[in-house]
């Protein structure tokens, strides 16, 4: 009997709990980007899905590129070598949109709604950017070793019936997200400039009255949001597969991550893309082989037990925000009202 | 230069550039491009109601045109009668016990005083409906999907005229509307814009995956038409006797033999222009209703109140209207119209695909049609419409054609000219991002702008 709750837990790991993990630390990288632009340049950023995908796709290039000269990380990927440069090109595009589109509305002060609809002109450019430079096909760029460890190697490994798989690229993408919301965190916190966007953020006329200089706080802004963005794109690139139009079906669950946490809360962004990974695949996973492993022969379920098709994923994150905004409209943390 | 006179100058434009392609290239192709500019010309004006009288900013616009198509599908395809009695009634006792489920957390919510009692009897009656649902709904979807899987296997329709199925379509997208609107409208403008684009994803999912209703991504091909078949066209002596007609100094002269065989020709050709000419005169009737609809209601006591809703949500409500009704009318309204629009266009493609609608060209591009051609002008959305879907058609010919100018000099399989060429057709949402960005930047008010009592409107 314990070894099939031990057997049920492994099963549940290895195909809720480690994927939720990867997939929430890719979603909340994401949200915070989302959420860091619209607390303190107050506007939804619709082509933040797009942003991400021309990180992920200078990523690509590169790593292509690296690929042929040979060069590697051997069990790392090598698109990990890429990277840097990938965060400056987003970087720098990121900029550019600010410099290009932005910048001409924040300073006539128009409504947010405007930046928002001005957002989409940019989703427009960089879609079609990422379509012409790459192409729609789906584009592999993972090399490496595949597992940390692999349902066999575990089997052996344990002796239980269920096996346990760990992908390189999941454990990269926790400990990626991890040092980036340290650094992000400790950034906002303890540095001058972090605290000046923090300032920016609560109140805009009080920040720039106590010399907290504008420009500089829209600037780290964008830079932070944008690396965000590559590194959440390259991770998201590296566990799935990168086809530029799931970057965009990626901003409904990410936007809701960042509205359910509390948007303009970089907290809640996190908090918020665990939540919509965790319940996107708790919800759509078949339960029956775990049930069948916790009750007794004659109680075993007949169906899938899954409580939603898998085809329904995307509305998982949908209904969350929905349940979220009717019963507490701030979010779980207490996001910006105004 | 006033309203009226940009927007003859705009359809001009548009007037020239089909005449251009229907002599440059054919008369079908520019009738094709003509048609397909009418019915975005009616989503756009179903667009213009909501964000230019009311400052929505739906964009589930997506969700509504497939709402519609359904209806098209629904209305005009022949029923399937094994699939109907074989899992009709479990269907019907399954929506029965839904709307059983819906009454009971309503009745909970009214009469139960907020507390953990009325949570716990939300929460039991909600999944005593999911299990009792389920238990109706699934044997009922397996066995109207286990019905001759590859050529129905959905309910099928109830066979009337497809043109019926344009106005059930409004209705359709009406009813989800009201539907959305409950719970969406009363969010702040941003909310409001990621919970429409979230629910026009979850209709896309369930027209793709729910085969019982409309064969899912299996597609409904082969619709009704409300204009003849080019084929019947062919065969009748009328036509053949019309374009003879129209082409008589072409023919005389010519052998038999050649003028038979020129005439056939002719005569397929003519077909196809005609059936495209019948679409037009219909769309266009269509447009042009809803065009008179909307200008009259936009001049109405109510149209005024809507744009003072939209300039001053707060002084309007102060002024005691009811900002939320107004909205959820609005909303239903021009819902009602890309419905209507969204059924015309399955009705000229003759066939239901889900995974044709995709937000980029359902909803985004529709946004564009309203912003360039003028927000909050009927005229201009119309004619947003028009100029949005030529360039968006012509995108691709036109980058191709400078492909091959540019790289006339490489060999044919140089890599970098074949990407090019591949990369041609990706130019379109480049280039409507691009106009897009420049009409809001330097013409915020678009083509046509909007007109208040015979005066244009001053700079926002």
């Amino acid at each position: 009997m314990e070894v099939d709750v031990v057997n049920a837990m492994v099963l549940l790991a290895n195909f809720v709990v480690v994927p939720a993990l990867a997939y929430g630390s890719q979603l909340a990288l994401g949200a915070l980007g989302i959420t860091l632009v619209y607390g303190i340049l107050r506007f939804a950023n619709f082509s933040h899905g797009d942003l991400m995908a021309f990180g992920t796709m200078v990523v690509i290039l590169l790593t292509w590129q690296l690929q042929a000269w040979d060069v590697g990380l051997g069990l790392l990927p090598t698109a990990l070598l890429a990277l840097p440069l990938g965060i400056a090109a987003t970087i720098a595009v990121g900029l550019a949109a600010d410099r290009a589109v932005f910048r001409f509305y924040r300073q006539k002060r128009s409504a947010p709604v405007v930046l928002a609809i001005a957002s989409v002109g940019v989703m427009f450019v960089l879609n079609g950017v990422v379509r012409v430079v790459i192409g729609p096909d789906d584009r592999s760029f993972s090399d490496g070793a595949r597992f940390l460890i692999n349902a066999r190697e575990f089997k052996t490994l344990t002796g239980l019936a269920e096996g346990l798989s760990i992908r390189t690229s999941q454990v990269l993408t926790l400990a990626l997200a991890v040092i980036a919301v340290a650094a992000l965190f400790w950034f906002l916190r303890s540095t001058r400039a972090g605290k000046a966007m923090r300032a920016y953020s609560d109140n805009e006329d009080l920040a720039l009255l106590s010399g907290v200089e504008p420009d500089r706080v829209v600037l780290l802004t964008w830079a932070i949001a944008a690396s965000l963005a590559a590194v959440a794109g390259t991770l998201y690139g590296l566990d799935k597969s990168f086809q530029p139009f799931t970057y965009f079906q990626l901003l409904l669950p990410m936007f809701a991550a960042a509205i359910v946490g509390g948007i303009g809360q970089p907290h809640g962004a996190i908090a918020g893309g665990f939540l919509v990974a965790f319940s996107e695949i708790a919800l759509t996973y078949p339960y029956k082989k775990f049930l069948g492993y916790l009750l007794p022969d004659d109680m075993r379920p007949v169906g899938l037990v899954q409580l939603l098709s898998t085809d329904y994923k995307l509305s998982v994150s949908f209904v969350i925000l929905v349940v979220v905004l009717l019963w507490r409209p701030t979010g779980l943390f207490r996001g910006r009202i105004s | 230069m006033s309203g009226n006179a940009r927007a003859a100058i705009g359809f001009g434009v548009v007037a020239a550039a089909l005449l251009s392609i229907g002599l440059g290239q054919s008369w079908s192709v520019s009738l094709a491009v003509l048609n397909l500019c009418l019915i975005s010309a009616v989503m756009a004006l179903g667009v213009n109601i909501q964000w230019g009288y009311a400052g929505l900013f739906n964009v589930g616009t997506m969700a509504f045109a497939a709402l519609g198509g359904l209806a098209a599908v629904v209305v005009s395809q022949p029923p399937v009668h094994e699939a109907v009695s074989a899992g009709g009634a479990s269907l019907l006792l399954a929506a029965g016990v839904a709307c059983l489920t819906v009454a009971l957390i309503w009745l909970a919510c009214r009469r139960l005083p907020a507390g953990a009692l009325r949570t716990a009897a939300v929460a039991v009656a909600a999944l005593a409906g999911y299990f009792s649902i389920s238990a109706f709904f699934n044997p009922a979807v397996e066995a109207i999907e286990a019905v001759d899987p590859s050529s129905t296997g959905y309910l099928g329709g109830l066979g009337l005229p497809i043109v019926m199925s344009w106005a059930v379509g409004g209705v359709f997208a009406a009813g989800a509307a009201w539907a959305i609107g409950r719970v969406a409208l009363g969010l702040r403008a941003d909310y409001f814009a990621i919970a429409t684009l979230g629910i026009s994803e979850i209709v896309i999912a369930v027209l793709k995956n729910e085969d019982w209703l409309a064969r899912g991504v299996k597609n409904v091909t082969g619709l009704d038409r409300p204009v003849p078949y080019e084929i019947g066209l062919q065969r009748a002596d009328w036509f053949q006797d019309l374009v003879h007609s129209l082409h008589r100094d072409t023919l005389t002269g010519l052998t038999e033999t050649e003028s038979a065989a020129l005439l056939r020709e002719l005569v397929i050709e003519a077909s196809s222009i005609f059936v495209k000419l019948c679409y037009a005169g219909l769309f266009a009737a269509v447009l042009l209703v809803v065009l008179l609809l909307s200008e009259r209601a936009l001049r109405s006591p109510w149209g005024r109140m809507m744009r003072a809703i939209r300039d001053n949500e707060t002084a309007a409500e102060a002024l005691g209207k009811d900002v939320y009704r107004r909205h959820m009318q609005v909303f239903v309204l021009g819902s009602a119209v890309v419905g209507v629009a969204g059924a015309m266009l399955v009705t000229l493609d003759g066939q239901f695909a889900p995974t044709s609608y995709i937000p980029l060209r359902f909803t985004f591009l529709i946004w564009v049609m309203v912003i360039v051609g003028g927000s909050g002008n009927n005229l201009g959305a119309v004619l947003g419409g028009f100029i949005v879907w030529l360039s968006w058609i012509e995108a691709e010919p036109v980058a191709l054609w400078a492909v091959a100018t540019l790289t006339a000099a490489m060999p044919p399989d140089d890599p970098f000219r074949v990407h090019l060429v591949e990369a041609a057709a990706h130019v379109r949402p480049i280039l409507m991002g691009v106009i897009l960005l420049l009409v809001m930047r330097f013409s915020p008010r678009g083509v046509v702008p909007e007109t208040v009592g015979g005066q244009q409107r001053l700079a926002p």
